[in-house]
């Protein structure tokens, strides 16, 4: 096959721009399970929650998907809060986190994909935005707007945490729990109330990340599942509990997937996330930028 | 009572309620019992690994869908007899095991249990991209015209042979949990650093475990094929037999090989008859609410209840 320029800058603009997006849906993994050790594989499921409440209030008033979501947030905040509660009630400070921890959010990522089908159907589900349908040209190459606002959105919501982490008192607490949680409670803080909190920002955060999802591609319950590969591949990839690991994660996922679907076909790009994934745990499992 | 007796005692039990295909004309109880079966099956595997080692396997659709390609590939192949496709299904799963664990069980629990999921997506589009089983339109496996041991139906066969087979799962399972090995296995769920200090193998047993509780699951599929007499992928990577099995072991209780055994029963059949009487989405919705209900207020399951019970009567 002849390999023109066009396809290869197609092909690696559309991968940044997917990166993008999947930067803004890892965060949340990287902040639950790289920094708190929560292992919420029913991440992905609070993502779609987050793409039919946009498409909801999108169909209905016909409001901007991304500006419904940002307003939203605060309610996925309070439901973070709510299941990290429950979460460590019931299982972490019984020291059973490992497997019915696990087993406890796989059960409530599978209720969260019955639900939505019991209310939505199986149907794929599409909003309305003015730059749905516009593309930017710069000579050969594309760039379609619904990839490019949430591109822009993301990367400031990822630059936001990572200032926010670094930058705040509470943010420097989060840290620190990832590091020592005795050392925390020594020092008088509650270790449990920062992982409250922090675990809200990741739920909120996955809120986000569905309104991009649904202005990038129609959605239907069941692709939340394939989501899970994805979010851990980039947090695992980049290094664990770190925001830069998983931008540059993310980037290199978009590519590889950009790349997968342009020269092998669209059918087995989702398996590149996986392939990844098992790669990193099996050659390098402390990821790219880990210690 | 050894293991001998056990098998034995499994095996009566399993050749009388196969002895039933005789006596019962409907043909629907022995559909829905076959999937009742499966689910045995899948949640004793399951439990080998999640309940006796603590490490948890989402891939069980994975699984069970490698023995239930592994007999597709042999009938378009060679249309090997059933036994043969139910001997090639186990291995091959057990082998797929054998990667996964030798891969990912060096590292922290939660990578396994992640790596798993992400096999059973890999190996789900790697089906669909497949023509020669199917590909994404499926497969059809037809049922041999004659039948053996003067079964009326092809599906009594399948039922039968599912006996046979739940009964060797339930079998390994016991013989497993009851031997040194087992113990093994114990420590390392209760303790993974203190067993390897001890002097436990500990990645050789898990790997051993993992190899074990695939190969039951790989076998579990085997037959899948011929029930339909069609397969297609999103119904044999289906999340339904990953939460199943899952959640049958949790509700029966995950600490001998008569919880799973519970579980798979009193689930299956009650979903057999929601799926009947109400719908399919509605049944998976119970599963999974059971599943949390379970796991978070009652997490030592049915035997759990039971054992406290015995305790206090003890008293």
């Amino acid at each position: 096959m002849e390999v023109s320029w066009a396809l290869l800058a197609n092909a690696v603009i559309a991968g940044l721009l997917l990166g993008g997006f999947y930067a803004a849906m890892s965060v949340g993994i990287s902040i639950s399970f790289g920094m708190l050790d929560v292992v919420n594989i029913a991440h992905p499921a609070f993502i779609i929650l987050g793409s039919y409440i946009a498409y909801i209030v999108n169909d209905r008033f016909g409001f901007d998907p991304i500006v419904v979501s940002v307003t939203v947030s605060p309610l996925f905040f309070l439901l973070g809060m709510a299941l990290y509660r429950i979460y460590y009630l019931c299982f972490e400070r019984r020291g059973q986190e490992s497997l019915r921890g696990l087993a406890f959010f796989f059960g409530i990522l599978f209720i969260t994909e019955v639900a939505l089908v019991l209310v939505f159907g199986v149907d794929y589900r599409m909003v309305n935005t003015r730059y749905g349908d516009v593309t930017w040209r710069a000579g050969e190459v594309d760039f379609p707007m619904r990839l490019v606002v949430p591109f822009l959105v993301s990367m400031v919501m990822v630059i936001g945490v990572q200032l926010f982490l670094t930058h705040t008192f509470f943010g420097r607490a989060v840290l620190a729990v990832a590091q020592d949680q005795l050392a925390l409670r020594l020092m008088g803080v509650n270790p449990v109330r920062v992982k409250e909190l922090a675990f809200a920002i990741s739920i909120a955060t996955a809120g986000v990340a569905g309104a991009f999802l649904i202005v990038i591609q129609p959605v239907q319950p069941a692709i939340g599942r394939e989501f899970i590969g994805l979010v851990f591949a980039v947090c695992v990839l980049g290094g664990m509990g770190s925001i830069w690991g998983t931008l540059l994660g993310a980037f290199v996922l978009g590519l590889a997937e950009s790349f997968t679907s342009t020269f092998f076909g669209p059918s087995w790009a989702p398996a590149v996330s996986f392939g990844l994934l098992l790669a990193t745990l099996a050659f390098r499992p402390s990821g790219l930028l880990g210690r | 009572m050894s293991n001998k007796a056990f098998a034995a005692v499994t095996l009566a039990v399993a050749l009388a309620l196969a002895a039933v295909t005789q006596l019962i004309p409907n043909e629907y109880f022995f559909t829905a019992a076959y999937t009742v079966l499966l689910f045995v099956i899948l949640a004793t595997a399951w439990n080998i690994l999640g309940g006796y080692t603590g490490y948890v396997n989402f891939g069980s659709a994975a699984f069970f869908a490698i023995g239930a390609y592994t007999t597709v590939f042999f009938y378009n192949a060679f249309k090997a007899p059933l036994l043969v496709e139910i001997v090639a299904g186990t291995l091959v799963a057990g082998l797929a095991g054998l990667g996964l664990g030798y891969l990912t069980l060096r590292l922290r629990g939660v990578f396994f249990a992640i790596a798993s999921l992400a096999l059973a997506v890999v190996l789900y589009i790697f089906i669909v991209n497949w023509d020669y089983v199917g590909g994404a339109r499926g497969a059809y496996v037809l049922q041999p015209r004659e039948i053996p041991f003067g079964m009326p139906r092809y599906i009594h066969l399948i039922y039968s042979v599912q006996l046979l087979m739940a009964a060797f799962a339930l079998v390994v399972a016991r013989a497993i949990e009851k031997s040194t090995l087992g113990r093994g296995l114990a420590a390392i769920r209760d303790d993974e650093l203190a067993a390897e200090c001890s002097g436990v193998p500990t990645l050789r047993l898990k790997i051993f475990s993992t190899m074990a509780s695939c190969a039951l699951m790989g076998m579990a599929g085997t037959t899948f094929p011929y029930y339909l007499s069609y397969i297609e992928p999103s119904s044999a990577f289906s999340l339904s037999y990953a939460v199943n099995s899952i959640a049958m072991p949790l509700i029966g209780g995950m600490m001998s090989w008569m919880g799973p055994l519970i579980g798979a029963v009193l689930l299956g059949s009650v979903q057999q008859l929601v799926q009947v009487t109400v719908s399919s989405a509605w049944n998976l919705l119970i599963v999974g609410v059971l599943l949390v209900f379970f796991v978070t207020l009652a997490p030592n399951g049915i035997m759990g209840w039971v054992d406290a019970w015995r305790r206090r009567k003890a008293k």
